[in-house]
């Protein structure tokens, strides 16, 4: 990592908001993965799917489709377009390290100052999740992320354990107010 | 607390007693109980007062179709007006009044009404208080709705919360009767995923009201032991105390589910309802039917129930509206609840049957032939009188009579996509027609008037449906059940003289008033409706509209499908305001979106100001600062004096990549971009197609296949959603990829002569940023401090020596701080929106106000920016020559002549001595400031041939406010118009 004095805030402005408990289900702030968004160039989608092989070790998810790997997990979010997210530190700067990889074969942007990134496990998460998203999210697999809306935010709905591990990816600007509806709605269901 | 009209038996739990309030008087009833039938368990009929008439009412049915017993229940900002004592679950410390009476529900001198009721017939408001016209709206109408009200709100606000929440599933049962309970266990044991949502706290429907039995058990036993295995089940959701309030487009039905009304007050953090939206595959309509009167004089009083109804007192809760009984019916059903009163214990005085002939119910004077002409009792039911098949009249003593005219098949919602129902001869109803895509009907609604041909009705259906679904199932064993036939001959009303026979008890409206209607040619059934009222209000004429429609056919001597119909429209019953609000109540109306200075702005007390979703800081207020113009001029003459920093984070940022992004930008500006190199930014005016201005912002390349572009505040997502259209709509061959970035970079503007000074203490040495280096409108990619990765554009919107720098969200903070540290020694100067405003009115740069929709660039004097040497997006409509007129409305700015004059934005500019007239207008104040470098109020505004005026004296006058002001028309250029400052 590099040397520079600045310290990164956590994406809730009241940075020392923990882990809410509720019946069956805790709530965590968690801090956002490095993320970067990852789209196949016109006419380069053999030489993208080659690369990706190669720096994931699979093939890319289709739609709504979830692949996570030891280093990296990447998610579809569009028509040749994936997020691509890992926790480990030595890829904080994501963009640059994936555009060594996939040079011109794909348009890649950072993402990681833009989402925040809430847990929920349990298996509360189902009752939370009927009150906040018209997504059927009994019904996602494990290894699955759709694109929904809560309380008017665009978010992403991950899930990882079908019936007790979501993801929520929410704009960063406005977790407080995800959090606060995430919190509240689970005060009420569970 | 002693309950005289107790029975035994019911489905109550005598050993949970509660104790309630009603008008002030306390009184026991038990768990099980609704209001109302532990109001007639205390011997109380006397529930409410009229509508219009103000006539002592009492419960009329025992759901939620009852038009007479509204009360308001609960107490201070909780009181709920017009809430249905039929249905109001009972709890410990319940709260009700009587509404629509003053001073007492015995004693309410608006019963006064009901002496001058031969005035107040169909039509009486519309023909009386004609005139004089004005009158209509300041004098009569708030008389009239004071007379004529229901409850009063409590006019607090609520207190409680409401959730929206949303539910998947394969089969949709509404109604848990005997057709929705075969169905569930039906589909519940093939595995598909179901939801059995009833209206009632107790599911079973009817089961809970009637005697019969259903193989070895009774209704109630057969409905506990069904629920106990549909309970079991994983994928069967069953929803009591749930309201399918309208089946809308795609299969998706709402629902009202009342999760917290049955108790004192909701638990801390709970709902007190929840709006549901239920997408279900398919939707089994199973909500039984409701009784309806026949009507006959004095109709109405307190006693005089729904024969059905009735009998679901008697043996549900166990209570009987009176000692003694008698029974009005066309119909065997009616019958029934003879047979279930006497069971009971209660006498039953006699059953005045329409019919000629029939089954003779033993143990009671059963009179073929006869009809109810009349009823006595002032508060409530004393006495009927009767006339027999042979003409002779007999007055009968009771306190309670049950009436029967027969069973309407609750089609609601079978309509609510404008399906119409159709008729049936054999229950002299109308039974479901077209219904909405993927809604069928089982049971009593479709019909089947026997708990055994509901039963099939509901196992049949549902089989249908799962296996439309693919699913495997079986029809399960159903238990041996009532099946008899209904023998109704249709009956809708008794010819009664004076006496008035009631239709609908809720609007007041009588038979004659439907005769009235007739007579004066409002005869299609809308026109009835509201020249009468009839059908409207809480109970939407559930009890009363099909023999309005009867009533009507016999007067136009057509059949009553002939008649009409009326329209279902959801909801099926009333809907809180709160429930449809959800959480969506004050500070809560809409997410709050932060900058990333956002905590570090509040340490310094800001003021902050709503932009869209975003709360931005407005000005940042000092010690001694007692007005926030002070604050604002102070920020505006240090900027321009030495430096100043301004979060502008919020402006949007698309990252455009792509082999193709240079020639995808360029077609949807208007200006050129083809050829802007690396390492440059451009100013971009974004055209809609028609030639209006959408949008503008800066884009800067920094590579030969990325460009950021941005937008202004409020419309990036406008723009961002018209970018995507271009890109996968209108040139899906391009090769382009776009995502927003405005999230993911932290952006903040250093501008001021010193600006450059300061940024050279954070930007690490590789990078030289002198104006050599990078001029105005460079930009790079570049790091700071040690190594942080950072974007830095020399672009200004003050007018001053400008950049502005961006780093990943996280570092947003940790910049902010950093930059105020670095300037100390500038006496860098935090400024807000406010100030932001200012420079740039000063500098004469169009923002939201002057890019309103309806402004081209020829407006905004930029028309020469529109390139002839290629295509975009609007050029060739914004070329239309009506747009292009050299007179047409251009940008100036102005200045008041006397320096002390405010100026105000929207005010129009007037010639001369011309008067203050909209055909005499020749344009508008977009924007005003007080500049503190010029010493007075500056605009910009649009003048008609502006920039041939410059000099010229106008009024700007405030019609509205009566106020003008002379203006000077001027440059819009206040500072510095060579553009020197932002250069150097």
């Amino acid at each position: 990592m590099a040397e520079h004095g600045l310290t990164p805030t956590p994406s809730l402005p009241d940075g020392s908001i923990g882990d809410s408990q509720f019946d069956g289900l805790t709530i965590a702030l968690n801090d956002t993965p490095h993320m970067a968004s990852l789209a196949c160039r016109r006419g380069q989608e053999k030489a993208f799917a080659a690369a990706a092989k190669e720096l994931f070790g699979s093939a890319l998810p289709g739609p709504s489709g979830l692949v996570e790997g030891k280093e990296f997990s990447l998610f579809w979010t569009g028509p040749d377009q994936w997020f691509v997210e890992t926790r480990l530190d030595k890829y904080e700067d994501i963009a640059a390290i994936l555009k060594a990889t996939f040079a011109d074969t794909a348009s890649i942007t950072e993402q990681s100052g833009a989402w925040a990134c809430i847990e929920l496990n349990g298996s509360g998460a189902l009752k939370l999740l009927e009150r906040l998203c018209m997504v059927d999210i009994e019904k996602m697999p494990t290894g699955s992320a759709v694109r929904t809306v809560m309380e008017h935010l665009g978010v992403f709905v991950i899930c990882r354990d079908a019936g007790s591990r979501y993801t929520i990816l929410g704009a960063r600007s406005s977790a407080g107010s995800l959090h606060h509806a995430l919190v509240t709605a689970a005060a009420s269901a569970l | 607390m002693n309950q005289p009209n107790r029975l035994a038996g019911g489905q109550i739990d005598r050993s949970k007693q509660l104790t309630f309030r009603f008008d002030g008087k306390t009184y026991a009833g038990h768990q099980g109980d609704t209001l109302a039938s532990a109001l007639l368990a205390n011997n109380v009929r006397l529930m409410g007062r009229s509508f219009k008439y103000h006539r002592p009412r009492g419960a009329f049915t025992a759901g939620s179709e009852e038009p007479n017993a509204l009360v308001e229940l609960r107490s201070d900002a909780r009181r709920e007006p017009n809430t249905r004592a039929t249905i109001a679950e009972l709890f410990d410390g319940l709260e009700a009044q009587s509404q629509n009476r003053w001073p007492s529900l015995a004693f309410d001198a608006m019963g006064i009404n009901d002496l001058f009721a031969p005035f107040l017939t169909a039509g009486f408001y519309y023909k009386t208080f004609m005139w004089p016209k004005a009158f209509w709206e300041k004098v009569y109408e708030p008389i009239i709705r004071r007379a004529a009200g229901l409850g009063r709100l409590s006019m607090q606000p609520d207190p409680d919360a409401y959730d929206k929440g949303f539910l998947h599933c394969d089969l949709l049962i509404v109604g848990s009767g005997p057709a929705g309970l075969a169905a569930a266990l039906t589909a519940g044991r093939a595995g598909a995923r179901i939801i059995l949502a009833d209206e009632d706290f107790a599911l079973g429907g009817r089961l809970n009201a009637e005697t019969f039995s259903l193989g070895d058990s009774d209704g109630p036993h057969w409905v506990a032991a069904t629920l106990a295995e549909l309970e079991a089940m994983p994928n069967v959701r069953i929803m009591p105390r749930t309201t399918i309030i309208g089946a809308f487009d795609h299969g998706i039905c709402g629902a009202v589910e009342r999760v917290s009304d049955h108790l004192l007050a909701p638990l801390p953090g709970k709902p007190r309802q929840i709006l549901w939206r239920i997408y279900a595959k398919r939707t089994l309509l199973c909500a039984g039917a409701t009784e309806r009167p026949i009507a006959f004089g004095n109709n109405d009083r307190p006693g005089i129930l729904l024969a059905g109804a009735l009998r679901a007192y008697v043996n549900r809760w166990a209570v009987t509206p009176g000692k003694t009984a008698a029974i009005f019916t066309n119909n065997d059903d009616g019958l029934r609840t003879a047979s279930d009163l006497m069971a009971k214990g209660v006498a039953v005085a006699a059953i005045i049957d329409t019919r000629s002939q029939g089954t003779r119910i033993e143990g009671t004077n059963h009179m073929f032939g006869a009809r109810v002409v009349d009823t006595k009792g002032r508060l409530g039911l004393e006495s009927i009188v009767v006339r027999q098949s042979d003409g002779q009249m007999q007055t009968i003593a009771c306190t309670t009579l049950g009436v029967s005219g027969g069973w309407n098949p609750n089609v609601h919602l079978t309509g609510h996509q404008r399906g119409r129902p159709v008729w049936n001869d054999a229950i002299a109803s109308f039974v479901p027609g077209a219904c909405p895509p993927g809604l069928t009907v089982a049971g009593a609604a479709n019909g089947q008037m026997s708990t055994a041909a509901a039963l099939e009705g509901g196992a049949q259906q549902a089989l249908t449906l799962l296996n439309d679904l693919g699913f495997a199932a079986s029809r399960p064993e159903l238990p041996q059940a009532e099946d008899a036939e209904f023998r109704l001959s249709p009956f809708w009303h008794v010819p009664s003289g004076k006496a008035r026979a009631w239709l609908d008890l809720q609007n007041d409206v009588t038979v004659k008033d439907v005769k009235q209607a007739h007579q004066e040619n409002f005869r299609s059934v809308e026109h009835l409706k509201r020249y009468t009222t009839m059908g409207m209000a809480t109970d939407q004429g559930k009890t009363s509209n099909i023999s309005a429609l009867a009533i009507m056919a016999e007067l136009s001597g057509q059949s009553i499908p002939q008649t009409g119909t009326t329209i279902y429209r959801p909801p099926y019953t009333p809907v809180s305001i709160g429930v449809m609000a959800g959480r969506s109540t004050d500070g809560h109306f809409r997410p709050t979106r932060l900058t990333p200075s956002h905590k570090w702005a509040q340490e310094q007390g800001a003021s902050f100001v709503e932009t869209g979703m975003w709360l931005r800081a407005q000005w940042f207020p000092r010690p001694g600062e007692t007005h926030w113009r002070e604050s604002v001029d102070r920020e505006v003459l240090a900027t321009r004096g030495s430096v100043g920093l301004c979060d502008v984070t919020t402006l949007g940022k698309i990252d455009i990549q792509g082999n193709d992004a240079a020639t995808f930008i360029n077609r949807v500006y208007c200006n050129g971009f083809a050829k802007l190199a690396v390492g440059k930014a451009r100013y971009g005016l974004m055209l809609r197609e028609d030639g209006m201005v959408m949008d503008d912002g800066t884009t800067a390349r920094l590579a030969e296949t990325h460009f950021v572009m941005t937008t202004t505040t409020v419309n990036a997502v406008a723009v961002y959603r018209h970018l995507e259209f271009c890109r996968q709509c209108l040139w899906p061959d391009l090769d382009v990829q776009l995502i927003s970035t405005t999230e993911a970079w932290a952006q903040y503007a250093v501008a001021g002569p010193n600006a450059r000074k300061l940024l050279q203490k954070l930007v690490d040495p590789a990078f030289d940023i002198s104006n050599d280096a990078f001029p105005f409108m460079g930009c790079g990619e570049i790091t700071i401090c040690g190594g942080l990765r950072a974007r830095l554009f020399r672009i200004s919107f003050s007018g001053e020596l400008a950049f502005e720098i961006a780093v990943p969200t996280r570092y947003g903070d940790a910049l902010i701080r950093q930059l105020m540290e670095a300037g100390k020694e500038f006496d860098v100067t935090p400024y807000g929106t406010e100030a932001l405003g200012v420079m740039r009115i000063e500098k004469g740069h169009a923002a939201g106000n002057e890019l309103n929709g309806t402004t081209t660039a020829h407006n905004l004097g930029m028309g020469r920016m529109v390139s002839q040497t290629k295509d975009s997006i609007g050029a060739v409509l914004s070329r239309r020559e009506g747009l292009m007129r050299e007179d047409a409305l251009r940008l100036v700015g102005f200045r008041p002549l006397n320096n002390q004059d405010p100026l105000k934005a929207g005010a129009h500019f007037i010639a001369g001595t011309n008067p203050e007239a909209a055909t005499l207008d020749e344009g508008y104040m977009t924007s005003v400031a007080y500049s503190p470098n010029l010493g007075h109020a500056i605009g910009l505004g649009f003048l008609k041939d502006g920039g041939n005026r410059l000099g010229e004296t106008l009024r700007a006058v405030n019609p509205l406010g009566g106020d003008s002001v002379a203006v000077e028309v001027v440059s819009p250029h206040f500072i510095d118009p060579q553009g020197e400052r932002l250069r150097g």
